[in-house]
């Protein structure tokens, strides 16, 4: 029996989470992701899961850190800015290899920043975000109904990879609500952890560590780690392609803007020029082939992002100079329009047919 | 048919509820929604605003740019949200507190004396409701039966006694479309 129901995009994660047998929430309050530690305390104790409010965000990630270690499902969430101050706890958790699902629900930055969306925390997120060789795996929801299956799954790729994975969305998503078709499907029985710290009666004790004292051993755990990673990029890779069938011009958008885009092409099309969009889900593993195969067969990529040019990075390197890759960004909690991203791509196809593609730099700038 | 609307007022005349119990009423019927609320520190000093996107197909961007309908129910309102309405489009102003008047020519203006009506049926509480009406009436989105439903979801129980005052508002405000 499935259920549809109007929801707030942190609601639904919240609740998803709850239903993907996570029963460990330790969080610190922060806008705009508030709504989740709120309904983890009023859902938790319904289902024999602990909700606590930890006294700053440190607190919190090394309680999920503790939590994971006894094999629990746990999760914390935040904003940016305490996003920042959780990355020591993940770095030690991926070098740990511990599993736990952190959200990051973006708004404006550096610093504290302001409280709108905005997607600026791109770059902390794939480059791994703490300290030391490791990644965390990173999924980007596009709708309510995404942070709701998402989040469902980012427990199970934890456990898989024994690693954490991080949901990366912004303020939009998390403050609003569309119908989401919920699942009648509650995880209550885990695959056996027989690496978790639960107790040594009768056995070898379990060591969690991230901590090698002789290089070789350190380089060892991290050449393990990295051979993760690689089974994340070619097992883990999640791309939606939307009208990218017969498009010259592709965008390349996730999150929110990528629902924004999704408008911007049906200007486009309804214009006769023909855009598609590319959206990555997964952005690390990042989906480089899908984006270098396409690059084939458009003029120009445009990459739309509310940060000052990040996720244009990968797509550079995925496009591999292929194609022309042109950057159109807002910033500090500003939405890009469906009106100013047709207007981007038309002066770049205005560009592109003046002869001036010849030159990759001179495109890109 | 997509229907994209900013609702905007103070906070505390029902400004999100009002959007809430568009998007129910939309999903009631089957339609794709999204409702986005403004929040935090935007909400302090007064007003409040929401968009809601009523479509027959998915809807592409739930952020709403341009819409087809504006409620303003104060006067920073209109002023803010005036610029954003499509050529042809609905303006909805609550005539009780907004005295100053639209600029624009290209848009159909829609004056309902909300405050007044909800005073008159002695709850202020439905002056969203008044507004509603007049909406339903002109904008023919939603029906009047979905809200009715909707009303049920969106309001907490114990305010299930105050539906059928919403649906007497409704009717009032239907008179001014």
């Amino acid at each position: 029996m499935e259920e549809r129901l109007l929801m707030k995009g942190n609601e639904a994660l919240a609740e998803a989470a709850i239903r993907a047998g996570c029963r460990c929430f330790f969080g610190y309050p922060i806008t705009p992701q508030n709504e989740i530690p709120e309904y983890m305390a009023k859902r938790m104790p319904q289902v024999g899961g602990v909700f606590l409010q930890a006294e700053s965000e440190v607190s919190a990630i090394n309680m999920v850190y503790g939590a994971a270690g006894a094999g629990v499902r746990a999760m914390t969430s935040s904003s940016s800015p305490g996003i920042s101050l959780k990355q020591e706890g993940i770095s030690y958790m991926a070098g740990a290899e511990l599993p736990c699902v952190v959200v990051n629900v973006m708004r404006a930055g550096p610093g504290l920043g302001g409280i709108q969306a905005a997607q600026g925390d791109y770059f902390q997120a794939t480059k791994g975000g703490g300290h030391g060789d490791y990644y965390t795996l990173v999924l980007a929801p596009g709708s309510v109904q995404e942070m709701m299956d998402l989040t469902f799954d980012a427990f199970d790729l934890a456990d898989k990879y024994r690693n954490p994975v991080l949901i990366l969305c912004d303020a939009i998503l998390g403050q609003m609500m569309e119908p989401v078709e919920l699942k009648d499907e509650f995880i209550t029985q885990l695959q056996p952890k027989p690496w978790a710290t639960v107790g040594a009666k009768g056995r070898e004790p379990n060591v969690i560590n991230s901590f090698y004292v002789s290089a070789e051993e350190q380089e060892e755990h991290n050449i393990k780690l990295f051979t993760k990673y690689q089974r994340m990029r070619n097992e883990e890779v999640r791309v939606e392609t939307w009208r990218m069938e017969d498009a010259e011009i592709a965008l390349v958008a996730y999150g929110t803007v990528s629902r924004i885009a999704k408008a911007a092409v049906e200007l486009m099309r309804q214009e006769g020029i023909k855009a598609g969009l590319i959206r990555p889900i997964t952005l690390f593993p990042f989906p480089e082939k899908t984006i270098h195969d396409l690059a084939f067969n458009v003029k120009a990529f445009s990459v739309i992002e509310m940060s000052m040019g990040q996720l244009v990075e990968d797509v550079r390197l995925a496009v591999k100079g292929v194609a022309p890759v042109k950057f159109y960004g807002t910033t500090g909690g500003r939405l890009p329009t469906p009106e100013s991203i047709f207007q981007k791509a038309y002066e770049l196809m205005n560009e592109l047919t003046r002869g001036e593609n010849g030159c990759y730099e001179k495109i890109i700038r | 048919m997509i229907e994209k609307i900013i609702i905007s007022g103070f906070g505390g005349q029902g400004i999100m509820v009002l959007g809430q119990l568009l998007a129910y009423a939309g999903m009631i019927e089957g339609k794709a929604v999204s409702w986005i609320p403004s929040y935090g520190a935007e909400m302090r000093g007064g007003t409040a605003n929401c968009s809601v996107v009523i479509s027959d197909k998915d809807i592409p961007s739930p952020v709403v740019s341009e819409a087809n309908t504006i409620f303003a129910f104060n006067s920073p309102s209109l002023e803010k949200f005036e610029s954003r309405i499509i050529k042809g489009g609905l303006l909805f102003i609550n005539s009780s507190l907004v005295k100053i008047m639209p600029t624009r020519k290209d848009i159909k203006v829609i004056k309902v004396p909300a405050n007044d009506i909800a005073n008159e049926l002695g709850n202020m509480k439905v002056t969203n409701m008044v507004m509603l009406g007049a909406y339903i009436k002109a904008a023919k989105a939603v029906s009047v039966n979905s809200i009715i439903q909707a009303l049920k979801k969106v309001l907490p129980p114990r305010r299930h006694n105050l539906i059928p005052l919403d649906e007497e508002a409704l009717k009032k405000g239907a008179v001014f479309a």
